[in-house]
């Protein structure tokens, strides 16, 4: 089931939740929901399971308004809400079977259900213990477990690995990825090696608005204005270095050396023969290049460029 | 109708596993029983085969129980956030409510059940109108209905357990009592008006053996006008 997002726009009292946001799913993908604390990542996953009213604008699944099917909807929707709330008191089996039930599997499938959705997740040590008597980890598989219960093709998890351990998120995102094969995966996070290590693409969104929409190679391609490499060079004065670097063709910017590691950082247009003017002038000037380092943009940088301004 | 009862079930397991439902069994039969056998005005004082006294008792402690038993029930979910994660299941919210206001009213009838040994006993030992004691229950179910209701609107409009009781406790008094002290401080058409939303009134009339149609419709009027009045606070998360 595709999703399919038209100037989506929600308005709490004065403030701008999310703002003409329009974005694309297809059945198989699994889209990374990036965006700093407030930005309407959550809002707009809300509006998307049908939890809170649609402001403006539409939201198609599988070609059905939610705003005329919500209800009809829902049965195909997996959601994973943020802070993952579970009823405590609970055994997890119980619970499963509940959440099961509720999501109208039919009688006798819920126990097969429960039981393979017990295994997928590795739950079965802790199984009839109450969830609130469990780690974070596990309970954080028991809410992936009840998302999935009903075999849904719409998996919507809100910041799946918050507060988990690393081994943990290994695990975690290993289970949305196998789990998530054949459906329409929307996951949300403010952790960005996890949308490297799990989406497909990467959706970034700032004060309601998206402001990049592509895979983690074609953001570093857009974002890459400058091309940055480290570089140590021997023999040399640091202020002929310091001369001698800016001329090079291509190079627009030198910084450096620093002081720890004695490396200069040089920025330079993309594509331009700068590296082989730096080693042609070392060879003339009898220096010695020890190293050379590009550094490739980080997703970071991506992230805090577009988002604090 | 099935999700209602999967809600239900749910929510009276959750009654037992908390000891709610225990806490309340053992305080409203021990507070009916001592009254209606051992103090006050008890059946052996009276010396009738009547468990008049009985309703009049278990009229007021459920007047108290029930806002104990329905402030958690969205008030907590508000609070823990599941509510989130139960209405985006494939349920409406009025499936919710009625799950709830089911439950409830089912854990009501629990602890009504147990005192049937009452009725049994005292048919064994004098002249028991079976008639009215099938009255006299079917006003305490009606009633028990009605301020589940009630409770169930006012665990929906806060997330503190406290604030929900206090407030169903608070509506509640107007029926239970309020209107009734001012239908005798006024006269002609106020005075009818108060008389007839007293809620005392319609179960005095019911338990003395006669199943009125204006008392029916005035009880699944008050559980109709809670119910909705929850949902819409379940709904207005879609408009704000």
């Amino acid at each position: 089931m595709d999703i399919r997002i038209e100037n989506l726009s929600k308005k709490y009292a004065a403030q701008t939740a999310v703002d003409r946001v329009s974005f694309e799913v297809r059945t198989g993908e699994i889209l990374g929901f990036l965006g700093p604390n407030g930005a309407g990542k959550s809002t707009t996953m809300k509006m998307i399971t049908g939890y809170i009213g649609i402001g403006e604008g539409d939201i198609l699944i599988g070609g059905q308004s939610v705003r005329q099917h919500a209800g009809r909807l829902k049965k195909h929707i997996g959601y994973l809400p943020e802070h993952n709330p579970l009823y405590e008191d609970m055994p997890v089996m119980d619970y499963l079977q509940f959440c099961a039930a509720l999501q109208g599997v039919a009688k006798d499938d819920i126990p097969a259900r429960v039981h393979s959705m017990i295994r997928q997740c590795s739950l079965d040590a802790e199984k009839h213990k109450k969830i609130g008597e469990l780690s974070k980890g596990y309970r954080q598989r028991v809410g992936l477990a009840q998302a999935m219960i009903h075999d849904p093709e719409v998996l919507i998890l809100d910041e799946p690995t918050t507060g988990l351990d690393p081994n943990q998120i290994i695990e975690i995102r290993r289970l949305i990825r196998e789990l998530g094969k054949e459906k329409t995966v929307i996951l949300s996070t403010h952790i960005l090696p996890e949308v490297e290590a799990t989406c497909d693409r990467i959706l970034i969104i700032n004060k309601g608005r998206i402001v990049a929409d592509g895979t983690a190679e074609s953001l570093r391609r857009q974002a890459a204005g400058q091309e940055i490499f480290l570089v140590r060079i021997e023999d040399a004065p640091d202020d002929q270095v310091l001369q001698a670097l800016p001329a090079i063709p291509g190079v627009t910017n030198v910084s450096g050396p620093d002081t720890a590691t004695g490396r200069w950082e040089i920025q330079a247009v993309p594509g331009s023969p700068a590296r082989r003017g730096l080693f042609h002038l070392c060879v003339e000037k009898h220096w010695v290049l020890t190293e050379l380092i590009p550094v490739e943009t980080r997703l970071e940088d991506i992230f805090r460029n577009l988002t604090l301004n | 109708m099935q999700s209602v009862w999967v809600i239900a079930k749910r929510e009276l397991a959750s009654f037992f596993d908390s000891l709610i439902a225990y806490i309340m069994l053992v305080l409203f039969l021990g507070f009916s029983g001592f009254f209606t056998w051992l103090y006050g005005s008890d059946i052996f004082l009276v010396g009738q085969a009547s468990l008049e006294s009985f309703f009049s008792v278990a009229f007021w402690t459920l007047f108290f129980f029930i806002p104990a038993i329905t402030m958690r029930l969205l008030a907590e979910e508000r609070k823990t956030g599941t509510i989130e994660l139960l209405l985006t299941k494939a349920v409406t919210d009025r499936q919710v409510v009625m799950g709830k206001f089911l439950a409830a009213w089912l854990l009501v009838a629990i602890a009504l059940l147990f005192t049937l040994s009452y009725p049994i006993t005292l048919a064994l030992i004098g002249n028991l109108d079976i008639g009215q004691v099938i009255c006299g229950y079917a006003g305490l179910l009606l009633m028990s209905a009605a301020y589940i209701g009630i409770g169930i609107f006012a665990s929906s409009i806060t997330a503190n357990q406290i604030v929900a009781f206090l407030s169903a406790l608070f509506i509640s008094l107007f029926f239970h009592l309020i209107f009734g002290v001012l239908s005798s401080q006024f006269s002609g058409v106020p005075g009818e008006v108060f008389d007839s939303l007293s809620l005392s009134r319609h179960f005095e009339s019911i338990s003395r053996g006669v199943i009125d149609s204006t008392d029916i419709v005035y009880f699944l009027s008050i559980v109709l006008a809670g119910l909705l009045l929850a949902e819409f606070s379940l709904y207005k998360r879609n408009i704000d």
